[in-house]
């Protein structure tokens, strides 16, 4: 058999909803798998773990050939919400958690949760403004430590 | 797959050590499968062992972490303290019963 992954550092720089759930997916499929996992979320990636904006983080209604409308009809005020609706109301009866519920999840998991420095002090937020699940804001050269030994996915 | 003695009965397991037929598992053999895994079971973790064994007798498969959790009761923290190396795959391991599915 061919050597096996024993850790992941997946880094999320996409704030819409279809940019994240690939990462928690992943993330939380490493701990199932007894992988060690740590999530860095990054530029607007940090919407998912900034504690006033985790339960609006939207499905993006333009410039997403995936949702099979014309971007013309995507502009449209409240087409990015009814989409969102849409999709979670889709992931609620497929069981498949919202994404606060996603958050707690992967942490309990054990799966380490950090925000970038750069981003955190580009965008004004400080340590109170996240979730508590959040580990620390962590610098660039202590993801790579951390991600040391391991395979890093951007996401 | 490979054919080895396992608690007093011969048994068929797969590469990731799952039994091929659960019908086999005896209660001697999780506490070997789990010595394998490094873990002594406690009264808590055969909480989950029988559960799993036991979801997977009534569903015919058993549930991932998720689900083991909100039907168990046992917090997802405590399950992975219980079971470190992925709490659903090891306790079915341990149960007798193949490896859970889904990707949640």
């Amino acid at each position: 058999m061919a050597e096996s992954i024993t850790k992941v550092s997946i880094i999320v720089s996409k704030g819409s909803l279809e940019g994240v759930y690939p990462a928690l997916i992943m993330a939380n499929g490493a701990r199932a798998e007894g992988i060690e996992a740590n999530l860095f979320f990054t530029f607007f990636g940090l919407d998912a773990i900034i504690a006033k904006r985790i339960e609006h983080v939207k499905v993006a209604a333009v410039g997403n050939p995936g949702l099979h409308m014309a971007s013309l009809i995507g502009v449209l005020p409240g087409m990015s919400a009814i989409a969102t609706r849409m999709l979670e109301r889709r992931m609620d009866e497929k069981d498949i958690p919202g994404l606060p519920e996603f958050i707690e999840l992967v942490a309990d998991a054990g799966c380490g949760l950090y925000g970038c420095r750069a981003s955190a002090d580009l965008f004004g937020f400080t340590e109170a403004d996240f979730v508590p699940q959040v580990k620390a804001i962590i610098t660039v050269g202590e993801l790579y430590a951390m991600a040391a030994g391991g395979e890093i996915i951007f996401t | 797959m490979t054919t080895q003695t396992l608690a007093g009965v011969v048994v068929e397991r797969d590469a990731e050590g799952f039994l091929i037929d659960p019908s086999l598992w005896t209660e001697a053999m999780a506490e070997a499968i789990a010595r394998e895994e490094g873990i002594t079971l406690t009264e808590r973790h055969w909480e989950v062992v029988r559960f799993m064994r036991h979801a997977y007798e009534t569903t015919g498969g058993g549930p991932n972490v998720r689900l083991l959790a909100k039907t168990s009761g046992i917090p997802v923290k405590e399950l992975y303290s219980l079971f470190p190396k992925g709490p659903a795959k090891t306790a079915a391991k341990i149960a007798g019963i193949p490896k859970p599915h889904g990707c949640i």
